[in-house]
């Protein structure tokens, strides 16, 4: 309780600009994984639908599905890379 | 009234982390046998170039990998002599090779796509052995590295470029650089090849790029939600016993559980950097 207090009291100005960085880094990290999740879920949820119709091309449908999620997520962690740097630099 | 403190900011999990995912010059051996300290700094021209903790990985991986396709190779031409077919680990491995060669490979690539088949499972598993070295105890995974998985997809890279210039010719493959339009003439076709060569440049560019950004973030990403899942148990470190309790119950079972999907990461990952890899050959050749 005392520490989530704390955090709560005013900073100085070089530690307001470092947490400014980070509440981006932190809005960044999320608004990304909205995307992503839409967009996997899209994915998984008509390749399920694809194989529900028609099992016998399931393996196509999977193999599909896997490479286009990738495509997504790969997009989706160039963002979480990028706004991990904050936290770094 | 003083509460004492719930959380505590002592360990500082932050830096635990990016110690234990970054690279250095020691390599922690397993068993408490001490500490390997790595020689260094081999400076050539202004650049370091002595091995460290991941490079140590790697080739472990790269060993790993050779004495497995020795050992199940040598098994398999031995049992095939006497007539008969593989088993045990030469069965499991014949049967990884084949899905990858005849599924990933020349699936994607098209005819012609054997001869990349051994680019293909070499990269697979490398990959593969990398990712799951990083899952033991006392391990790493130099998949984790940016600069490991910018190496591979430069590999990547150079094989889709060259093997698009081998197929194509130097005309063809110039087409692939400066897009026209079929049917367009005279201005038109000169204004469409301004706009689209960069755009066709950075298409080139941006394959290697999220080829290195999607294994390593993914290694990254995997290692980082299991070390601040169980440094949820330091933070909590001074709370009473009933909470501490409930923390190291539930960050332990969500450890266990993440390990596991670990597991299937390292496996998905190596098969989608051979995947997107053929893929890209496959699209590189067949362009018209």
């Amino acid at each position: 309780m005392h520490n989530l207090l704390m955090l709560l009291q005013e900073p100085s100005a070089a530690a307001a600009l470092n947490n400014n960085a980070l509440l981006g880094a932190g809005i960044g990290m999320g608004l990304a994984i909205i995307g992503a999740g839409l967009g996997i879920g899209r994915i998984g949820g008509q390749a399920v639908e694809a194989i529900a119709r028609q099992p016998e091309a399931a393996g196509d449908i999977r193999a599909a599905m896997i490479l286009t999620a990738a495509l997504v997520e790969g997009a989706t962690l160039a963002a979480l890379v990028f706004a991990l740097l904050f936290k770094l630099a | 009234m003083i509460l004492p403190p719930l959380l505590q900011q002592k360990p500082d999990i932050g830096a635990m982390i990016f110690e234990h995912t970054g690279d250095s010059h020691i390599v922690e051996l397993p068993f408490g046998l001490g500490e390997w300290h790595l020689p260094g700094p081999w400076k050539v021209g202004g650049i370091d170039l002595s091995p460290t903790k991941h490079v140590v990985f790697m080739i472990l991986a790269a060993f790993l990998v050779f004495v497995t396709m020795w050992y199940a190779g040598r098994q398999i031409e031995r049992r095939h002599r006497e007539g008969k077919g593989p088993r045990g680990l030469g069965a499991a491995v014949e049967a990884l090779v084949l899905w990858v060669r005849n599924d990933v490979a020349v699936a994607n690539i098209g005819h012609g796509g054997e001869r990349f088949a051994p680019y293909v499972l070499t990269l697979f598993f490398f990959i593969l052995y990398c990712n799951l070295l990083g899952l033991l105890p006392w391990g790493s995974a130099a998949t984790g590295n940016i600069a490991v998985t910018a190496a591979l997809a430069l590999t990547a890279f150079l094989t889709i470029e060259i093997s698009g210039m081998m197929t194509l010719g130097a005309k063809g493959y110039m087409k692939t650089i400066v897009m026209v339009p079929p049917g367009m003439k005279g201005a038109g076709a000169v204004i469409m090849a301004m706009i689209m060569t960069p755009v066709e440049l950075i298409g080139k560019i941006v394959k290697p790029f999220a080829l290195t950004l999607r294994l390593f973030a993914n290694m990254t990403a995997g290692h980082f939600v299991i070390l601040v899942l169980l440094g949820l148990i330091f933070v909590f470190g001074t709370a009473p016993p009933a909470i501490k309790g409930i923390v190291v119950v539930g960050s332990v079972g969500l450890t266990l559980f993440m390990m596991f999907l670990e597991l299937l990461v390292a496996f998905l990952q190596a098969y989608i950097f051979a995947l997107l890899t053929s893929v890209f050959i496959g699209l590189m050749r067949h362009e018209h």
